[in-house]
């Protein structure tokens, strides 16, 4: 019997306020350690859909389902709650909180999950040492490259040892050097903790380096590369 | 040009977006000008009225010689000044504080010499009206002219009768006509002055001689001349000191609350720093792409300096307008001196001062461009490139906050304190209180930071963990939050110690001097009052223990400041704290002496103490006294000086008494024992004598000093709101420019109530801080307006005293509404809105 996947689109439909329909029977699902890219056209809902897939919008019919858990059952709490223990984000602009240190932002995910503090940030000084940042737990945004703040934020993704990790154009404020040495660590800390990853992206390299690359269009998304 | 477009789209674009922020910056500064402005306006019409007053009253005479108390001066002085060469008229008068009935109010009676005040003051003739027609005629025995006010305030009509009481006589007049140049409001009754001599025992006196100089005479020379043939109790005077006396009556009071008036600027000032400081923040990756597409350093300090200068310029103008409305309400229900009491009587018309209003509408605009200054410095400063790539997020936790340029600021407001006051007011008391306040915020990052960083819970929940992550990490945007809360919580601690230590030491010093169980007056009477018989009379009366008998007169020593108050009453010379509230130690007068006590307000006023000489127009002469020591008196703030009965008996020969504190003997009941005493009275005093309770005074006077302190009440309650205000609109700014961090926190699993949590501490957190900056900074400023301001405004002192309980409660009080408005501001940050914040990515 094959394990469950990390995550399941059944029949997905949504449209945008005026009714346009953005995708209809939308089905996928990735299996833990699998790397997804989803790529399109600006404007077809590619955005949409990971919000969907966080959970942070409905979709209009349709289930989706992380980890075997099914969202649409959910309150927005229970929502919250899963992200925090079964999703990791990894955003194109970083977001690390310039008023917390390295390791305090990469802790955050725990902390706000009632971990201790002090295991919390032992985790994150590992996991800072593990994407090359090592040694550099207790510096500030301020002091980074947009490499490295990207590393943090692969680092906060994977520190709760998620599920799934949803990405958005991670290598997108990076320049080619920088963005290979990223995708690199990001696709080999998601394989080394067994996340399924969806990435959304423009990028050829970026979608040439997934296990499947799909290109999502207002009939569903279609395989371009992979099984 | 273009570039001046593109500056122009930038400012519409976010008043635009943020229209409620720039109304409340706008608004704030609005409301300081307003009040500056009302406070001038209302000062300056009830100094103009109070001028007009003095001048109807005074006629037009080119010069005064008036009496140095109420008993007045020998009337054979008339001759001698008429005859002195330059002196083309001059015209004795009798002027008297009179009432048509025990409770009316005081009516001017003045009685004239109608040929020559024709000469002097023709502005004073009565015009005659009757059955025979209307004209200027010379008085008649009995026959009075009224002013339009006395008429109302009496009810008497012309043709009609009315009784005036003055000096402790009681006389009745016919009125024979009007005083049409009597200025508005003035109660003014006009008599021939023998006929006030005789019915208000005032034979031989006079209290003042109007003169006219001869054209072409030496004014100087004359006055010379005339000063050199005055006796000891009388003075010259000339319209210069009489609208300076006018103005220093209540300069002080008028002083301080065009100060409160200008804190509730300042507090505006601090809220378009903190709206700038946000908006400045929050539009760095704007500014960067502005200065990356080739804006100058320079313009773009402009931009923002126009923006302040702009939001300064719409608040300055509806600040003169509201202003102006809001001094004609005062005036119309406070009155010219805004419930000070200083000038009873007048009636202010609103007088609109074109020039003051540009004055305070500059005031406004620099208030808000001083508010820009440090934001707009911030962001000509910024790296365009870092700028951009920070998104308008640029904090390094790793910059120190500088302590410096705040203490420095401390330091300079500390010398301003010890400074002596600029033209006897305490100016550099305010320049302190502001110096300490602006170092206070300027130390607010490094104290933030200091107090937060102990700070350690052994189980941080992960709001407490966020929230002291960003307090300690970004305490500079700390410090914007808190630079409102810290203003108005300052400016609210210090007024709250000045107001409880002066109530509670008026209450005390009430104590001291009220002993008795009974006080008796006789209101009006300077001249006159109770002789022996009749005070023998009274501490006759069944139930009465001990009566001691007292006297106020009014004595001018200088002829441009206001009266001081002798107070004549028995005083233990050998223990005199025992008669009156010392304070410091008295002083053994020499052999043969005679001692006074001085007031407070006196020995700063004529710079006297212990042990020096002073001499006192008395009795027709002038008196040397010696100063044995100086007590405490919150009654009389131009001074007074307190005389042993004895003393001032032998030195005048008055025996005459117009007030008594009574002792009832045990078990005594006040009710019939006042009935008693009055009816001991002689006949013309009873119904003037006024009988009080000691408690009831004592409750009356604490009536009159909340009364007095009503408007400052209120324009204190103005600056703490604007300052409140202001801390909501900086944490909803805050907020707002933080929602993509409260997007990414959403995203990785934080719960909506645990971002209502972390919303709630820092705002807790925030408040705390600021309260304890705020009581530290409030408690000096409070030491500064009790040590400095009281003292060089009023001249007199008071003992601090804390009122805990009060501060407690605004402590907590401050940090849940902190608290609350935080969460309230937020409730954005808890929508949909805030996850979409970072979706810009997606």
């Amino acid at each position: 019997m094959s394990p469950a996947p990390a995550l399941s689109l059944t029949g997905l439909k949504k449209s945008v306020p005026g009714g346009r329909v953005l995708f209809e029977g939308l089905e996928f699902s990735a299996a833990p350690g699998e790397i997804v890219a989803i790529m399109g056209e600006s404007g077809v809902g590619k955005s949409t859909l990971l919000n969907l897939i966080a959970g942070l919008d409905l979709p209009d019919v349709g289930r989706i389902e992380i980890g075997g858990a099914a969202l649409g059952e959910m309150s927005d709490d229970a929502r919250t709650t899963l992200r925090r223990e079964k999703v990791g984000f990894v955003f194109q602009a970083f977001h690390i909180l310039p008023h917390l240190t390295l390791a305090q932002n990469v802790a955050l995910p725990l902390v706000l999950g009632r971990a201790a503090t002090a295991e919390a940030l032992k985790s994150a000084h590992d996991l800072l040492d593990a994407v090359g940042l090592g040694g550099r737990g207790g510096d500030y945004a301020a002091q980074l490259s947009g490499g490295e703040m990207q590393r943090v934020a692969i680092a906060r993704a994977l520190i709760h040892r998620p599920a799934l990790i949803l990405a958005d154009e991670p290598t997108g404020n990076l320049d080619p050097e920088t963005a290979a040495k990223v995708l690199d660590l990001f696709v080999e800390q998601a394989r080394t903790h067994r996340a399924a990853a969806v990435i959304v992206t423009h990028s050829e390299k970026v979608a040439a380096v997934a296990d499947r690359a799909l290109v999502l269009s207002p009939n569903g998304l279609s395989l371009r590369h992979g099984r | 040009m273009a570039a001046s477009a593109a500056l122009r789209w930038m400012v519409w674009g976010e008043w635009r977006a943020h229209p409620a922020r720039v109304l409340v910056a706008a608004a704030a500064i609005a409301i300081g000008v307003a009040l500056g402005f009302a406070v001038y306006l209302v000062n300056r019409s009830a100094l103009d009225e109070f001028e007009r007053a003095v001048q109807t009253v005074s006629g037009a005479a080119d010069l005064q010689v008036r009496a140095a108390s109420a008993a007045g001066f020998d009337e054979t002085l008339y001759p001698t000044l008429a005859r002195i060469p330059g002196v083309r008229a001059a015209s004795p008068v009798v002027e008297l504080t009179a009432r048509a009935s025990p409770d009316g109010p005081p009516i001017t009676l003045l009685g004239l010499d109608v040929f020559r005040a024709a000469q002097v003051t023709p502005s004073l003739a009565g015009v005659r009206q009757g059955p025979a027609g209307a004209g200027t005629t010379p008085f008649d025995a009995g026959q009075v002219f009224l002013s339009a006010a006395a008429m109302q305030a009496s009810g008497a009509m012309v043709g009609g009768a009315i009784r005036l009481t003055a000096a402790g006589q009681a006389a009745s007049f016919r009125v024979a006509g009007t005083l049409p140049a009597a200025a508005e409001g003035q109660r003014i009754a006009v008599a021939d002055i023998a006929d006030a001599q005789w019915r208000f025992g005032q034979l031989g006196r006079l209290q003042r001689i109007d003169l006219k100089l001869a054209a072409g005479s030496d004014a100087r020379a004359v006055q010379d001349a005339v000063a050199a043939a005055l006796p000891p109790d009388a003075a010259i005077e000339t319209r210069q000191t009489q609208a300076t006396r006018g103005d220093s009556l209540s300069r002080a009071y008028r002083v301080n609350l065009e100060m409160l008036a200008m804190v509730a600027l300042l507090t505006g000032g601090f809220l378009v720093y903190s709206a700038q400081s946000l908006s400045v923040s929050r539009r760095e990756a704007q500014f960067a792409l502005l200065r990356v597409l080739g804006l100058s350093r320079r313009r773009l300090l402009g931009m923002i300096f126009a923006e302040g200068g702009l939001v300064g310029l719409i608040g300055g103008m509806a600040g003169v307008g509201l202003g102006l409305a809001l001094a004609g309400l005062a005036l119309r229900v406070l009155g010219g001196d805004l419930g000070g009491g200083y000038f009873q009587g007048a009636h202010a018309r609103l007088v609109f001062a074109p020039g003051a209003a540009a004055v305070f509408l500059g005031l406004g605009l620099l208030a808000s461009l001083a508010g820009a200054v440090v934001p707009a410095l911030h962001a000509a400063k910024a790296k365009p490139a870092v700028a951009l790539k920070s998104a308008g997020d640029g904090v390094d936790p790793r910059a120190r906050p500088p302590l410096k340029p705040g203490l420095a600021l401390l330091a300079a407001g500390g010398l301003a304190a010890l400074s002596p006051p600029v033209g006897g007011l305490p100016l550099l008391g305010y320049a302190a209180i502001a110096l300490i306040l602006a170092g206070g915020i300027a130390v607010m990052p490094w104290l933030a930071m200091a107090l937060l960083t102990p700070v350690r819970p052994r189980r941080p929940g992960p709001a407490a963990h966020l929230a002291l992550g960003r307090l300690r990490g970004a305490p500079g945007q700390a410090a914007v939050a808190l630079c409102g809360i810290v203003a108005s919580v300052s400016l609210m601690v210090a007024m709250s110690v000045m107001v409880a230590s002066f109530r509670g030491s008026v209450d005390e010093w009430l104590g001291q001097v009220l002993p008795a169980d009974l006080y008796m007056r006789l209101p009006d009477i300077q001249t006159g009052g109770l002789d022996l018989a009749a005070q023998a009379d009274l501490t006759a009366v069944e139930g009465v223990r001990r009566v001691t008998f007292r006297k106020m007169v009014g004595l001018r020593l200088a002829a441009d400041r206001p009266e001081v108050v002798l107070q004549v009453a028995s005083v233990d010379r050998a223990d005199p704290a025992r008669s009156m509230p010392l304070t410091g130690q008295t002083r053994a007068v020499p052999v043969g002496a005679t001692p006074v006590w001085i007031s407070e307000p006196m020995a700063r006023l004529y710079r006297l103490k212990p042990g020096d000489a002073l001499t006192l127009p008395l009795g027709g002469a002038a008196r040397p006294v010696a100063v044995a020591g100086v007590w405490r008196d919150y009654a009389h703030q131009f001074g007074a000086v307190a005389m042993d009965s004895a003393d001032y008996t032998r030195l005048t020969g008055d025996t005459l008494r117009t007030q008594a504190s009574v002792d009832l003997a045990p078990g005594a009941a006040p009710g019939p024992i006042i009935a008693a005493l009055r009816a001991a009275l002689p006949p013309g005093m009873r119904d003037q004598a006024d009988f009080t309770r000691s408690q009831a005074l004592r409750a009356y006077a604490l009536r009159v000093f909340d009364r007095s302190f009503a408007v400052t009440y209120a324009l204190e309650a103005i600056a703490i709101g604007v300052g409140l205000a202001g801390v909501a609109a900086t944490f909803s700014a805050q907020t707002f420019a933080r929602a993509r961090e409260f997007g990414m926190l959403r995203h990785i699993g934080a719960l909506r109530r645990q971002i209502v949590g972390l919303l709630a501490l820092e705002g807790a957190l925030l408040g705390a801080v600021g309260g304890v900056a705020g009581l530290g900074l409030g408690a000096v400023m409070g030491q500064i307006l009790i040590q400095v301001i009281n003292p060089q405004s009023f001249n007199w002192t008071m003992d601090t005293r804390w009122p805990v309980g009060l501060l407690t409660t605004l402590f907590c009080a401050l940090v849940a509404a902190s608290a609350g408005t935080a969460v309230l501001s937020g409730r954005s940050a808890l929508s949909a809105g805030a996850i979409r914040a970072v979706r810009e990515d997606w």
